[in-house]
């Protein structure tokens, strides 16, 4: 027993050797946690991810998945995409965390530690679909500038956590507020530690809805590190980049958040549509709110060879922002038919839904697996890409797969 | 029981000696590791490699072999990958717009005459494809599936 402590202090001990300063509050680090200043350059194992993800960018870090990655109901972390803006915070101190409540329409700033907001406010559990705004950018033409998506920057992990609008009802809300924005610990790429890499929000209305969280677990864990450890605001079906990690602030504001990435070309797209490539001016931007209707084939894998007379199950999720999916359909004629899948009721509103079906093939030959689904609203998946904008945002075009019958 | 005690005391000193020396092996190996380890074998690796260019790459980087890479290199990694920069494709004006943008909101500093150099590395090395309103499926994995 006192040889196996003295070797575990021990490593400890030339971890700190090794980085030339003690580390802080080693006992609080939880097992299998490496200090960011330690951390190898190996992505998959600093941050659990399987060796099938993709790395877009290693700083900051950005990760997507794959679509047959992300067959499971409940994304798990080693398949959820990573998108990052700034530099991971070094050192997190779970037991002095504080969040902060303040802004032009706060009654009065309040501080809450991770501890008061567990004891004080009732705890919730949804399932959460998170797309990043720029989840299929690598398809616009003209090319769109930004890490360039493919399919997999979507996940729908499970979030626990208490409501952002208990606690802002507790903390004192005046009648002017518009919107709220967050703060986080992430630090700037320049290493400015006046600027922000990144300071969203949602309108009020979002950040009044039950689903909007102030989240602490993620499936059932504390939130992995690269995912926003200690606590994170989780506003599903919006554009990932309202979710903000690290949280340590939220500020209310009585009008539309400022905050960097919140301006500009970011995060925003055309009021009005425009010819691809063309120049906008900022002013004729808007910010994304609802993300729209989309759906993934995570099974089978895209290249699947199969013997003539063999049917097919196929199975995947479809998600529509603030919406439902009422209808997912397949066509493995380029769209000249479409034939309905099975789509299940989402676990609670803004969860993906599973959908599946039985595919069969008339004869031998090459063949693509499409699926479109259809919101509450009636609004189709485009089959081609939908409106062209600067950063190229919102691209909700079909999946396919390719399946060849031999 | 009398001959138990004697080792003891025979025994006591040596325990001693032998703790003194194994904390100053420790100790030794510690600081040997301090200022010879890591920090000499990092040194080495990023002398190595810094310059190499392989098949018209510049291995560190991943960035194309040609006029105005050390350019980039200096101006644009410093802050981000050069990931960000191999995985984009635009024109100049895209490039010049997107550089006035990091210089407004990410600190960028002033470029000067360098400026066109760079926009000439990344249009010269990195032009935008056409890739038209839905591309065809490329890179397909085939694999056997038994259903």
């Amino acid at each position: 027993m006192k040889r196996r402590s003295f070797v575990a202090k021990s490593s400890l001990g030339s971890l700190a050797a090794l980085l030339g300063v003690d580390i802080v509050y080693k006992e609080l680090i939880p097992s299998g946690y490496t200090p960011v200043a330690l951390q190898d350059s190996d992505p998959f194992d600093l941050f659990s991810k399987d060796e099938a993800m993709v790395v877009l960018n290693d700083r900051p870090w950005n990760m997507e998945a794959q679509a047959h990655l992300l067959n499971d109901a409940i994304t798990p972390n080693k398949f959820m995409f990573i998108r990052n803006n700034g530099i991971i915070p070094e050192e997190i101190n779970e037991q002095a965390w504080q969040l902060e409540i303040n802004g032009e329409s706060a009654v009065a700033p309040k501080t809450y530690t991770l501890n008061d907001l567990k004891t004080k406010f009732k705890e919730y559990t949804y399932q959460l679909t998170l797309e990043c705004g720029g989840n299929g950018r690598s398809e616009f033409n003209p090319p769109a500038k930004g890490n360039q998506w493919t399919i997999g920057a979507v996940s729908c992990a499970e979030w626990t956590g208490v409501r952002l609008k208990d606690v802002l009802a507790d903390a004192g809300i005046k009648d002017d507020a518009v919107y709220i924005a967050y703060h986080a610990a992430d630090t700037h790429l320049s290493n400015n530690p006046t600027k922000e890499p990144i300071s969203r929000g949602v309108p009020i209305s979002k950040a009044m809805q039950e689903e909007t969280l102030l989240a602490f677990a993620m499936n059932g864990k504390p939130i992995p590190l690269v995912h926003g450890f200690p606590l994170r605001l989780v506003a599903g079906g919006w554009p990932a980049s309202t979710s903000g990690k690290w949280l340590n602030t939220i500020s209310i504001r009585n009008k539309v958040h400022d905050g960097e990435k919140m301006g500009g070309n970011s995060y925003r797209v055309p009021c009005e549509t425009v010819a691809p490539g063309e120049t906008v001016p900022e002013e004729e931007m808007c910010i994304i709110e609802s993300m729209p209707v989309k759906s993934l084939i995570t099974y089978p894998k895209s290249g699947a060879l199969l013997k003539e007379g063999k049917s097919l199950k196929i199975n995947g999720h479809a998600w529509a922002g603030e919406d439902e999916v009422s209808e997912l359909e397949y066509s493995i004629d380029f769209g000249s038919s479409w034939k309905s899948a099975h789509i299940q009721e989402p676990k609670n509103r803004l969860a993906w839904q599973h959908f599946n079906a039985t595919v069969s093939f008339p004869k031998k030959g090459y063949y693509e697996i499409w699926a479109r689904a259809t919101d509450s609203r009636g609004n189709k998946q485009p089959m081609v890409l939908p409106g062209w904008n600067p950063k190229g945002y919102l691209n909700n075009a079909c999946h396919r797969i390719a399946v060849k019958i031999t | 029981m009398q001959e138990q005690e004697d080792t003891d005391i025979i025994f006591k000193p040596i325990y001693k000696v032998l703790i003194l020396i194994c904390i100053a092996f420790i100790v030794l190996g510690a600081l040997a590791i301090y200022f010879y380890g890591p920090n000499q074998s990092q040194v080495e690796i990023t002398e190595v490699d810094s310059e190499l260019i392989r098949d018209g790459i510049h291995v560190r980087t991943g960035l194309v072999e040609a006029g105005g890479l050390q350019t980039v290199i200096t101006n644009c990694t410093t802050c981000h990958s050069s990931k960000l920069i191999i995985q984009n494709r635009m024109g100049v004006e895209q490039w010049n717009s997107t550089i006035r943008w990091m210089q407004k909101t990410q600190g960028l500093w002033e470029l000067g005459a360098n400026q066109k150099v760079i926009v000439n590395y990344l249009v010269k090395n990195y032009p935008p494809l056409e890739k038209g309103r839905r591309q065809a499926l490329t890179n397909i994995d085939w694999y056997r599936l038994n259903e």
